[in-house]
């Protein structure tokens, strides 16, 4: 499959226009990005602009309900739950895109060597992507982090782990496409190493379907990394972190105090749920022939 | 005949080197923890001497090679090692609590898959309707929910604004004495204990778990049913069908579902994989006595051969069931050869 994609030195708007005009006929792709740059925004700037300290206890004012000093009420310590579900978001964010980058990077190499010398190297990768696809991921991970040592960065490396078959897979395949196109067989004839043509002709046509898998899985990693600190692996308190949130608000749900528990569960929710609505996005944008 | 035979052998030949990586991985696994295995397994309260013990009944003394076989050994005789928390041989806890946390799994597969696909028929049918719209929301929603915070709101809702719910505490509540064990599912065994107050009220107790993982799993099925249907019903059979003048009903169902059927039945296979992570997370909020709360139980504390034992018991459930669900395929479908894959 050959692609005409646009050439950048004679149609400058070509990408930007095609952009703008799926944006305009798609809003809920546009309320994508919006809400992107809002998480965005409280990953960077929320340490600096929360009225509260997000460890700051104060058992006077132990499990307030939402007033308009404690907008989201407070937990069982008097932490203010709104200062602490923003400020999670640097570390949820954080723990998802390394995660993410790590597996991009893993997968995007194992794959397009595979993809591009085939032999017993694509046999013996798709043994062992079957062996990691062959557990229940999220037990997987779990199963990782027990043995790893419960820490932040093994959640990371366990949550790249399983998601590196899906990079792998996507990379292998588009790159097995291409390896005799013309253009790749032009590039080696006129004196490119395998490496670069690989790298630099071939796999640059991976990029787009990977992004929208990079966006799909962003929500899927938060979800999960949130998952396994629900569980109680990885992040202790008192960091703030949202699914350690959730699990401390399951005590106290039963007797009533439901924000302790409903506002990180709903900021976790609106992030994974942004992800995915940009990966959709991205779809109609990169392949406008998969919209479903 | 000899063909589906040749390849249901095939099918099987296949799960082999699969279930070897398992052992290999989850080996590795176990073999991985920081630190001194021998300390971990030998437990908290251990002292010098029953450390080494644990070394050499383990064969953490020997080459990693001999080990390995060791391993595979104590596997063949279904030695998972023992747990520290209760004591019992790891296989013996997990076969025990198994039932629990099938029963709810089956039952939330069965709830979703009742939703789901005739949310996905009636979305293709439809198409551009509100109900397509409606499955849209409700899959992009559904991915997008933690399990563990559905069954919260669930709880809160239905238990403490309604009253409607039994306290989130397990299978049963503690006045009704458990059912006579014969298969280990509550509602079956209620049943045939003719008991039909204990059946009552399992499945209340059941039910607002079920709700909570069922959303979860109704995203991939409705998606792919209705992508399927699509498909069917654009194909050329469909047009000769309804161009022969066969009823609406016939050609939907007969024709469009029975073959769209078949993409779903694969989808069943990766929604397993997601179902038996998120149990751990739902059996956690609603302290239901399965394996996946006794995974978490056994992490807190540290317990590693009980953590590793669910692991690996997991995988091969999983193994098991991608088995059966591309067996059950190929009787189906009676044009099947795995080779097309």
């Amino acid at each position: 499959m050959t692609q005409a994609t646009d050439i950048p030195g004679r149609k400058p708007d070509g990408a930007w226009a095609h952009l703008l005009h799926v944006l305009r006929e798609n809003p809920v792709t546009m309320l994508s990005f919006g809400m992107f740059a809002f998480f965005l925004l409280q990953a960077f700037f929320g340490a600096l602009i929360v009225p509260h300290d997000p460890l700051a206890t104060n058992a006077a004012n132990a499990l307030q309900p939402p007033n308009w000093t404690h907008w989201f009420g407070t937990d069982s310590l008097g932490r203010d739950v709104f200062s602490r579900v923003v400020v999670a978001t640097r570390l949820d964010l954080t723990i998802s895109v390394l995660a993410v980058a790590i597996s991009f990077v893993i997968g995007s190499v194992l794959g397009a060597i595979a993809g591009y010398w085939g032999g017993w190297i694509d046999a013996v990768l798709n043994r062992v992507l079957d062996t990691i696809m062959a557990f229940p991921l999220f037990v997987l991970a779990m199963g990782i982090v027990a043995a790893l040592g419960n820490t932040v960065e093994n959640i990371i490396y366990a949550t790249a782990l399983i998601n590196i078959p899906f990079y792998a897979r996507l990379v292998r395949a588009e790159v097995n496409i291409r390896r005799e196109a013309g253009f790749a067989l032009a590039a080696r004839l006129s004196g490119n190493s395998h490496f670069r043509t690989l790298a630099f002709h071939i796999f640059p046509n991976a990029l787009p379907p990977m992004m929208v898998q990079v966006s799909l899985n962003m929500g899927w990693a938060i979800l999960n990394a949130a998952g396994l600190s629900f569980i109680g692996l990885g992040v202790r308190p008192p960091t703030p972190e949202w699914g350690i949130m959730v699990a401390e608000g399951a005590n106290y749900i039963i007797s009533g105090h439901w924000w302790v528990a409903l506002f990180p569960g709903l900021w976790l929710m609106l992030a994974v749920f942004t992800f995915n609505l940009m990966g959709d996005g991205l779809r109609d944008i990169v392949d406008p022939r998969r919209r479903t | 005949m000899a063909g589906r035979t040749r390849a249901i052998g095939m099918r099987l030949a296949q799960t082999v080197p699969v279930i070897i990586g398992v052992i290999v991985i989850s080996f590795i696994l176990t073999r991985a923890l920081p630190g001194d295995p021998a300390v971990y397994f030998a437990g908290a309260m251990a002292d010098a001497e029953s450390i080494q013990q644990v070394r050499e009944a383990l064969g953490l003394d020997k080459p990693l090679v001999t080990q390995f076989f060791l391993y595979v050994g104590d596997l063949a005789q279904g030695d998972l090692g023992r747990s520290i928390s209760t004591g019992q041989p790891v296989l013996t806890d997990l076969a025990a609590r198994l039932p629990a946390s099938l029963e709810l799994t089956l039952s939330a597969l069965v709830l979703s898959c009742l939703i789901a696909i005739p949310l996905g028929v009636l979305a293709a049918v439809r198409q551009g309707s509100w109900v397509d719209h409606l499955c849209r929301v409700l899959v992009t929603a559904g991915v997008s929910l933690p399990t563990f915070f559905t069954g919260i709101l669930l709880v809160y809702v239905f238990y403490y604004l309604l009253g409607w719910a039994p306290s989130p505490l397990g299978r049963l509540d503690f006045i009704y004495f458990e059912p006579p064990r014969v298969t280990g599912f509550y509602l079956v065994d209620s049943l045939i204990a003719g008991d039909l107050e204990t059946f009552a009220a399992t499945l209340r107790q059941l039910t607002l778990p079920t709700i909570t993982l069922a959303l979860f799993t109704l995203a991939p099925i409705a998606r792919m049913t209705r992508a399927a249907m699509l498909q069917a019903l654009s194909s050329d059979y469909i047009r000769t069908a309804r161009a022969a003048g066969l009823s609406r009903g016939k050609i939907l169902f007969g024709y469009g579902l029975r073959n769209a059927l078949l993409p779903v039945v694969t989808t069943l296979g990766m929604v397993f994989s997601f179902v038996l992570g998120a149990n751990v997370l739902v059996e956690k909020v609603f302290a239901w006595p399965g394996i996946g709360s006794y995974a978490v139980e056994a992490l807190v504390a540290s317990d590693y051969a009980a953590v590793q034992g669910f692991v690996l018991a997991m995988a091969f459930l999983f193994v098991t069931l991608n088995l059966i669900i591309d067996l059950s395929y190929a009787l189906i479908d009676p044009r099947i050869g795995f080779d097309t894959k």
